[in-house]
């Protein structure tokens, strides 16, 4: 991985340069931040010329390590205004590691209205005008390269949302059953779709088993790293059998499982959107309860998930997407909500922002609670069709918010917040306020330790503790999305420490360099401290870490709390 | 004294979702636990009406315990 591959899509052009020294101990996360940060103007229009997309696999991406093969897309996000990165499983990222890419750099955006395909291979890119799969869904797309370009390429693409620049669209990746993995958050679909690329697809031919400076060092770290994520009940157990809806009864019993557009924190029909009952379905209906987004993967977070009759109807069946729309949005049938996962999928909305965005219409009075059917139509024409409607929602939760008024508008920096309420929850409230990214639990998983008991135990109904508990939590998350793995390995690195120390062995074999626990925690701190910087610069100054000022007004049952730390205590969240 | 028991993934085979429970003044999470032939280190996560609770602790009449075992997601 010696190279950096940047697409010029003002003149077109290819470029494919050696890696600069100082980018080289990079990957992920800290490779596409650094380079956003030192190549995009802060202040610059999001879906302008001055913005970049940069698409990098991780530091362990194409090896053999276990869960190591996402990769991570950075950009300046058209919803947060800010510096945003995603992490997305599929098969991209262990193509590209394997061709030597370190990074792909899409810089520019060509005048007219000519849409583009990048045909990425060994040598470099070739930029091709694209007319077959325009306005095609992701499904339809991801089809259609497997029979014009070979089952093996990979795929990077956009649905109509993107195609839309829509604040909601995500960019899709193929996974290893030709369905859809996605960069979720913050509008990236908008990005790649102001650059007039529909897809990016990749040439697996010619890519080489990447060298490793001591393989039987790395053969050893992989092997205890591995047995970690085995061992640990979480990761290798729950999360197999029951995907992180498994979720949905315990956030209902702690009282933080936000419901109706955030106004209770417990949901009365939650056993049937919940995991257990997801699991029964899969296994009456022949489904796969365990099912990987990614090659390697050990954990197998993901499923597949059948309508009655047996018929594929979604995969990576998510938590959030079945809370956004069964709890806050209040739609109780379960196979209605897979319906509207994969719809999600195929026009390539994230499907955290958009559901959100409908339990905000449904407050408004724009679509009656729970109406699972009016959410198909309105994604199926409106937002498909980017009618005037469908751009409005298009425009996510904020937007809608907006709109019609409202002031219970769950957002922060303008992007939803996800399944967590911050009232009973104070730990998940000081990442959503925090993080760089805009409301996002990835950023900092407090909720492992104010609820799951894992990595320990913080009162969540407290504000003890929970800076700390954040800051290192978000400092940590910025390392492990550097390295490719999958961020569900920090269940068993919270509470085995044979599990980090692995990741570190492997990384010093793969390189042939020394790094300590130390260092990796310095990665993870710079990586923050580059974002943040980059957010200052682009007008995204403290007030704006905080959370939307209804959390300080209404109280949540059953705990009947609000929202109550101090902002100079939130503050010093920075203080590192 | 009457008591809620909730139980979730992998601790309903073989049991039960809610029942009502008849228990003695007194009674810890812990024995709860002995009388369902769930161990302690099986364990992830207990809530008496949704606060989190250790297993020596003793119930009130009325409340709703919840058990878990150690799952996750995010
Ligand atoms: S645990 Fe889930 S999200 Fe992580 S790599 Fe495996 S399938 Fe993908």
């Amino acid at each position: 991985m010696d190279k950096i591959l940047r697409v010029n899509m003002t003149n077109l052009t290819v470029k494919v340069e050696p890696v600069p020294a100082d980018w080289a101990g990079l990957g992920g996360r800290a490779l596409t931040s650094t380079i956003v940060a030192a190549e995009v103007p802060p202040t610059c229009h999001p879906l302008g010329p001055n913005n970049k997309l940069v698409f990098a696999p991780g530091l362990l991406s194409g090896t053999a390590a276990s869960n190591a093969n996402r990769f991570s897309c950075g950009s300046k996000s058209p919803l947060t205004g800010g510096i945003k990165e995603c992490s997305a499983g599929g098969t991209s990222s262990r193509i590209i590691a394997r061709l030597g890419y370190k990074a792909i750099v899409v810089e520019g955006k060509p005048a007219g209205d000519t849409w583009y395909t990048v045909v990425v291979d060994k040598d470099g890119a070739t930029i091709k005008p694209e007319t077959e799969v325009l306005r095609l869904g992701t499904f339809a797309t991801v089809q259609h390269v497997n029979e014009h370009y070979g089952e093996d390429f990979g795929v990077i693409t956009l649905g109509p949302a993107g195609e839309n620049l829509m604040a909601i669209a995500n960019i899709s990746v193929k996974d290893p059953e030709s369905k859809i993995r996605s960069f979720g958050r913050g509008g990236l679909g908008a990005v790649m779709g102001s650059k007039k690329i529909k897809m990016i697809v990749i040439n697996p031919e010619g890519g080489v088993a990447l060298p490793l400076a001591d393989p039987a060092k790395f053969k050893a770290a992989n092997q205890a790293f591995t047995k970690t994520l085995l061992d640990h009940p979480v990761s290798g157990q729950g999360l197999k059998k029951y995907g992180t809806a498994v979720l949905v009864n315990v956030l209902n019993e702690a009282g933080g499982l936000p419901t109706k557009n955030f106004t209770s924190g417990q949901c009365a029909h939650h056993d049937a959107i919940s995991g257990e009952t997801m699991y029964d379905n899969i296994v009456a209906r022949g489904g796969e309860p365990s099912h990987n987004c990614s090659p390697s993967c050990q954990i197998q977070c993901s499923q597949i998930y059948n309508d009655k009759d047996g018929n594929y109807v979604t995969s990576g069946f998510e938590y959030e997407t079945i809370w956004a729309l069964g709890a806050d949005g209040m739609v109780e049938d379960l196979d209605v909500i897979a319906e509207i996962d994969n719809v999600f999928d195929d026009i390539g909305v994230d499907s955290i922002e958009t559901p959100v965005m409908f339990a905000v219409a449904m407050e408004a009075g724009l679509i009656p609670w729970g109406d699972g059917k009016r959410i198909l139509e309105l994604l199926r024409n409106d937002i498909t069709n980017a009618t005037p409607l469908g751009r409005m929602l298009g425009g996510g939760t904020g937007h809608v918010g907006r709109a019609f008024g409202m002031t219970r508008i769950p957002v922060v920096k303008n992007q939803a917040i996800p399944a967590y309420d911050p009232r009973p929850i104070k730990g998940i409230g000081v990442t959503y306020a925090t993080t760089t990214m805009g409301a996002d639990h990835t950023a900092g998983y407090a909720i492992a330790t104010n609820i799951l008991n894992v990595g320990g135990k913080v009162d969540p109904l407290s504000n003890d503790g929970q800076v700390e508990l954040s800051r290192n939590l978000q400092i940590a998350t910025a390392a492990i999305d550097s390295t490719g793995l999958c961020l569900f390995i920090a269940f068993p690195a919270l509470d085995i420490p044979a599990c980090l120390g692995g990741v570190i062995d492997m990384l010093n074999a793969r390189y042939g360099i020394n790094l300590t626990g130390d260092d990796v925690i310095g990665l993870g701190k710079q990586v923050l401290k580059i974002e943040h910087a980059f957010n200052l610069a682009a007008g995204l100054g403290p007030e704006t870490d905080r959370l939307p000022e209804f959390f300080e007004l209404e109280s949540i049952a059953p705990h009947n709390v609000k929202w109550d730390m101090d902002q100079k205590e939130l503050a010093s969240f920075w203080n590192f | 004294m009457k008591i809620t028991v909730k139980l979730f993934a992998t601790f309903r085979q073989g049991r039960f979702k809610i029942a009502e429970q008849d228990v003695p003044e007194g009674t810890t999470i812990a024995d709860v636990l002995d009388t369902l032939a769930i161990e302690v280190a099986d364990v992830g996560m207990l809530f008496v009406n949704g606060r989190h609770a250790e297993p020596e602790q003793r119930l009130a009449g009325g409340v709703v315990l919840a058990i878990f075992p150690l799952v996750g997601g995010g």
